[in-house]
């Protein structure tokens, strides 16, 4: 894990802004962040509804520019990527899972179009045959059974099943960073656990990369390593996940802490 | 496992809009006010289109009569200013009607969508300059253009007619089109496709314009109607196409042949009450694809 000083971080933002509107209606909603990820970390970010964890996602996606900073992926700066061609070089090594699966999802396509469509992104583009096979791999990845799900339609599965579909999806390209953003927040408990589980197999067994999206401390301390707290677009604190929740350093922090129950061990959130 | 892979993989490549259309399709058969619009209207068209061939009427334009000779076994509906069938003259009227506003709704609509998704997918500069354009169509009227073009030009053919008209309609679905594609454009599943590679072309084609389908139906069923009336009230102004019989022109010859205040009722009535009834089935139609698309608004 103990990388070489000289060797650059896996992901690294400087100074990342992001303002919407102008004057008096100027939004700060993400301001001057900065941080590093190592590869194979699950990194989670949290904080309250609009403190700016969705459009710092859409920044490091780069579905979004930045009004200032940098964001380096390997030490190389991908904010000066511009237009389809660049963009997709970046988005074969990051890819997206969102909050709401089923208007993340094309309704007028089937599972098998959307996944096989993911691979456009790819330099050369595969044959049908290997597409299909491609699909029907991710499917068995993330727990789906390919011969019943692979021609649905997504108003024919359960949300769990959907979303299950969305991080096959994000899985096509072979992603180095998944970042996913309330990827939870849709799914009723007892899902929630399948889905971290499957985040955290994925890092396990393929050494993913993965920024964890939430408003939910409990979740943040069942899957990630490290903790990044946001308030109203700056980054107040971070650090080791044990260490932030346990000891925490920022007044929003405590505040964030006194909404969640008391922490007794990873398990104690789900009542296992 | 192979002739798994096989079968299915031809319905791979079929595309997934079939599947959203066909319930869509399946819907409209249990909607009431849809069937009834629909069939009101196929009434219209096969009057138009197929009546003259099933009852042999091929000149609208003979004189069989005399001036306003009252409704009899021969004229059904009785003699126009000229002499001529006016039960003849209202199915080529009908069709002509058709036509033009067939050729202006769907210059109108096609125009609309593209000026509409483009400015409202796009955005920025783009949309600015596109909206610009499109306020200052709106403000002229398709007559201003007629009338500049009857000075012009001594024939006005059918086709001629539907494209000024379409030409001069297409702004409010543009703009109508802008509004819902720039709320689709924030939606998750652009984001998804983008993040699949998909370029400006395929995400308006695949992620935006689906989406839209049904309004897009809706806006053309409109433009039909509003092209047929258009074209009406022109005619009826003298500004209709020259060397046939539309709605309109029927309605312009009974003005000016005074049939209102000499009782000719057969000369002024049926035209106007077709006109009516192509109108209102219309407009059912329309507002019967909403309930059918619009899951919110169908009824138990
Ligand atoms: N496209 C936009 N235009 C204008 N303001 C925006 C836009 N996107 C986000 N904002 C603003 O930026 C701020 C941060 O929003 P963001 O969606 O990133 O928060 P969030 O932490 O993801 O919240 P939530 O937990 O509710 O998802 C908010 O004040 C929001 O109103
Ligand atoms: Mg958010």
């Amino acid at each position: 894990m103990n990388a070489p000083s000289t060797q650059p971080p896996f992901l690294e933002t400087q100074n990342l802004s992001r303002t919407f509107g102008h004057g008096a209606q100027l939004v700060r909603a993400v301001d001057r962040v900065s941080f590093t990820v190592r590869q194979g970390e699950i990194v989670a970010i949290v904080g309250e509804s609009g403190s700016g964890k969705t459009t710092l996602g859409r920044l490091l996606l780069r579905l979004l520019d930045p009004t200032d900073g940098r964001i380096l992926l390997h030490g190389q700066d991908v904010t000066a990527l511009r237009g389809g061609k660049q963009l997709r070089t970046y988005w074969r090594k990051v890819q997206a899972v969102f909050q709401d699966p089923y208007s993340a999802f094309n309704q007028f396509y089937t599972n098998a179009r959307v996944l096989s469509r993911s691979l456009d992104v790819l330099e050369t583009q595969p044959s049908r045959e290997e597409r299909l096979q491609r699909t029907i791999d991710a499917l068995r990845e993330v727990g789906l059974d390919p011969e019943d799900t692979l021609f649905k339609y997504p108003h024919q599965l359960s949300g769990g099943q959907v979303q299950r579909v969305m991080i096959a999806r994000a899985l096509m390209v072979s992603p180095e960073l998944l970042i996913a953003d309330e990827p939870t927040s849709m799914l009723d408990a007892s899902l929630r656990v399948t889905v971290l589980n499957l985040l955290k197999d994925l890092r396990d067994q393929r050494d993913m990369t993965i920024l964890f999206i939430t408003h939910d401390l409990g979740q943040a301390y069942y899957i990630a390593d490290r903790v990044l707290v946001m308030y109203q677009g700056q980054m107040v604190e971070q650090g080791p996940v044990e260490e932030v929740l346990q000891n925490p350093q920022h007044d929003y922090t405590r505040r964030l802490m006194s909404d969640v129950p008391l922490l007794r061990g990873r398990k104690s959130f789900f009542g296992q | 496992m192979t002739t798994m892979t096989q079968t299915r993989g031809r319905r791979y490549s079929s595309p997934g809009v079939l599947g959203g259309m066909g319930r869509a399709f399946l819907l409209a058969a249990y909607s009431p006010r849809f069937l009834f619009a629909l069939t009101v209207f196929l009434l219209i068209l096969s009057f138009g289109f197929l009546g003259p061939i099933i009852l042999g009427r091929h000149d609208a334009l003979m004189t069989v009569g005399g001036l306003y000779d009252k409704p009899s076994s021969t004229a059904w509906l009785g003699t126009d200013n000229f002499g001529r069938d006016v039960f003849t003259q209202l199915m080529y009227g009908i069709r002509t009607s058709l036509i033009i506003g067939f050729i202006a709704g769907s210059i109108a609509t096609t125009l609309g969508l593209l000026i509409g998704t483009t400015a409202g997918f796009v955005g920025g500069t783009v949309e600015n300059v596109l909206m610009a354009i499109t306020n200052v169509v709106i403000t002229i009227p398709s007559i201003v253009i007629l009338i500049l073009l009857s000075i012009a030009i001594s024939t006005r053919s059918i086709v001629v007619m539907g494209m000024i008209i379409g030409i001069t309609s297409w702004p409010w679905t543009a703009r109508a089109v802008r509004a819902q594609a720039s709320s689709l454009r924030t939606r998750e599943h652009v984001d998804i496709a983008r993040l699949s590679g998909a370029g400006t072309l395929s995400l308006i084609f695949s992620e935006i314009v689906p989406f839209m389908l049904s309004y897009v139906v809706m806006a053309f069923v409109l433009q039909l109607s509003s092209g047929i009336l258009q074209e009406a009230a022109l005619s009826m102004l003298g500004l209709g196409p020259s060397g046939n019989v539309s709605l309109g022109i029927m309605l312009q010859w009974a003005l000016l042949w005074e049939s209102v205040r000499t009782g000719a009722w057969w000369a002024f009535l049926p035209p106007a009450l077709l006109l009516t009834l192509i109108a209102f089935s219309l407009l059912l139609l329309q507002s019967s694809i909403d309930e059918i698309f619009n899951p919110r608004l169908r009824r138990s």
